[in-house]
């Protein structure tokens, strides 16, 4: 039976702790709505969305009152659009039009963010690619639940440095078109090398190709329920430490796997994995940064934090792993900045720098995240860092993605806000030399060889 | 049997375990277990009961368990037991 002790460890996980499952993300597979006609391909994509997704909030409200844990978001992923449209798109406006009906279907259905607005070019693009990729920047302003993102590279392709070269434009076309919202539209958008095919996570969710009809992710969070778990161990060796965090891991994702088992249940929609990530929010005490600190960093960024973060990510793994019977997604803790308190203070106490958090993304999931930048940053300084981001990803055979903010008309000293879970950001500072020389280039970095590992 | 776990935490007053198990029996809900301690002055007792003759639905009988805890100054909450189980047991 099960004891006191162990009810009242569990609920102050949820209660003070800030245990919740982050998202319950249903994957719907669009291949069918295919349409050469525009108007029958949104009418079609409506439909489908509408009718699978009509009981996923309602399932998702079930499972949190009666099993008393907070399930904080409920979403939907879908087929990359660019799949979708490269029969009736013959514009980037062809291509708003889906992004319109994607956003009345997510707010029918009442999920706060629908992601898969999507290409997938890590080699090539099709004209109808992009199409798309130039369309986001108008489709992200005209819409409040859509997110986008674009795989530029992998490390069986290389890297596409031609869609490099268009998403730094885009990215900054993005932020002028929302910057009376301090370029929101950016927080939307991610870059991705080696995208995953089931993230739960946004902005950076789509349904990949080589997914069924429709299937339950779930992302799972607890940075707050670690910090506690480790403020026991102060002082002690890395062996207990590790152990701790493998403990309270496994804890965390077994919630993770019951309410994807029940929605998948009730919902009579497959299982398909656990993003073991630890995902922060802004609020306090539900912090990455809080965590490495709790480790014996005086600030993140110090020297050290890519060795502690190294080894908090393989200890969630660790301890995940076993909790799920299927893991997958990103899976790794999360370092974005505005939505971690403790990321934040750390930028704005000089501690935290772009640099060190783009050494940080080699060790962890999942890379230069909601990081907002100065606003007259050049497209091809943003191309530059999203290339450079990309190279990690591919050499180090892992998901690497870049979520840049370039905030219209504010500079290093101002903050930019953006509200709810995206959070608040200081403006960091960014290497000011330029690079248009090697953005310019055309073509592709060819893919890394596999052999002579040394 | 569907299990679920009633958890109550509060200042220590007369009467809450009867009240909560009036409520209880009222719902033909079955007590199983409870356990219960005095930390600092506050009230925490745990209830493992099997609801699986209930005479009232889940969220029915969970939120008036709520409203009776108001009543009387405690928090009360209902959660399935697999939660727990899942959490702490392999």
């Amino acid at each position: 039976m099960i004891s006191i002790y162990e009810v009242n460890e569990t609920n102050q996980m949820i209660e003070q702790e800030n245990l919740d499952v982050r998202t319950i993300t249903l994957g719907i597979h669009l291949m069918d709505c295919i349409d050469s006609d525009l108007k029958k391909l949104n009418d079609k994509i409506y439909q489908k969305i509408t009718t699978s997704a009509k009981d996923l909030v309602k399932t998702g409200n079930d499972i949190e009152k009666e099993f008393g844990i907070p399930i904080v978001n409920k979403r939907i992923s879908i087929t990359p659009v660019s799949l979708l449209g490269s029969a009736a798109c013959k514009s980037p406006e062809d291509y708003v039009t889906i992004a319109k009906t994607l956003d009345r279907a997510a707010e029918a259905v009442g999920v706060n963010f629908i992601g898969g607005y999507s290409a997938l070019v890590s080699k090539a693009m099709t004209a109808s690619e992009e199409y798309l990729i130039r369309s986001i920047p108008q489709a992200l302003a005209c819409t409040e639940r859509v997110c986008s993102s674009i795989n530029v590279g992998s490390t069986k392709t290389g890297i596409n440095m031609d869609a490099v070269r268009i998403c730094g434009e885009i990215v900054k076309a993005t932020a002028l078109a929302t910057k009376d919202r301090d370029s929101l539209g950016c927080a939307k958008l991610v870059v991705f090398c080696n995208a995953p095919d089931d993230n739960p996570f946004m902005a950076g969710a789509f349904l990949g190709v080589t997914e069924g009809d429709s299937v339950i992710n779930v992302g799972v969070s607890g940075p707050g329920v670690v910090k506690e778990a480790i403020t026991h161990v102060r002082g002690r060796g890395f062996e207990e430490l590790c152990e701790t965090i493998k403990k309270t891991a496994f804890k965390v994702t077994r919630v993770g796997q019951l309410v994807a088992g029940e929605a998948s249940r009730r919902m009579g929609v497959p299982f398909g994995i656990i993003d073991l990530s630890l995902a922060p929010t802004p609020a306090v005490g539900d912090s990455v940064a809080e965590i490495l600190e709790e480790i014996g960093l005086e600030r993140v960024g110090a020297p050290g934090t890519t060795a502690a973060l190294a080894m908090l990510n393989d200890q969630v793994k660790k301890g995940g792993v076993m909790a799920s019977s299927y893991v997958g997604g990103l899976s790794g803790a999360f370092i974005p900045v505005s939505e971690d308190r403790g990321m934040i203070d750390a930028v704005k106490a000089g501690a935290l720098t772009i640099e060190k958090l783009e050494a940080m993304t080699c060790v962890c999931s999942v890379g230069l995240d909601m990081i907002a930048i100065p606003g007259k940053t050049s497209s091809a300084t943003i191309s530059g860092i999203i290339a450079d981001e990309m190279a990690i990803g591919m050499v180090n055979q892992k998901t690497t993605a870049v979520r840049l903010i370039p905030v219209i008309g504010k500079d290093v000293g101002d903050t930019a806000q953006f509200g709810g879970l995206l959070g608040y950001a200081p403006i960091i500072p960014v290497n000011e030399y330029d690079c248009s020389g090697f953005i310019n280039r055309k073509g592709r970095i060819p893919a890394p060889i596999h052999s002579f590992k040394n | 049997m569907k299990k679920c776990i009633i958890t109550v935490v509060g200042k220590d007053a007369v009467g809450i375990i009867a009240k909560v198990c009036t409520y209880l029996s009222e719902t033909n809900i079955n007590v199983l277990d409870i356990a219960q301690t005095i930390v600092d002055g506050y009230f925490n007792m745990m209830t493992i009961v099997d609801v699986a003759d209930a005479t009232k639905e889940f969220q029915v009988y969970s939120d008036e368990l709520e409203k009776l805890g108001a009543e009387i100054g405690v928090a009360i909450h209902c959660q399935r037991e697999e939660i727990f189980e899942k959490m702490h047991r392999l």
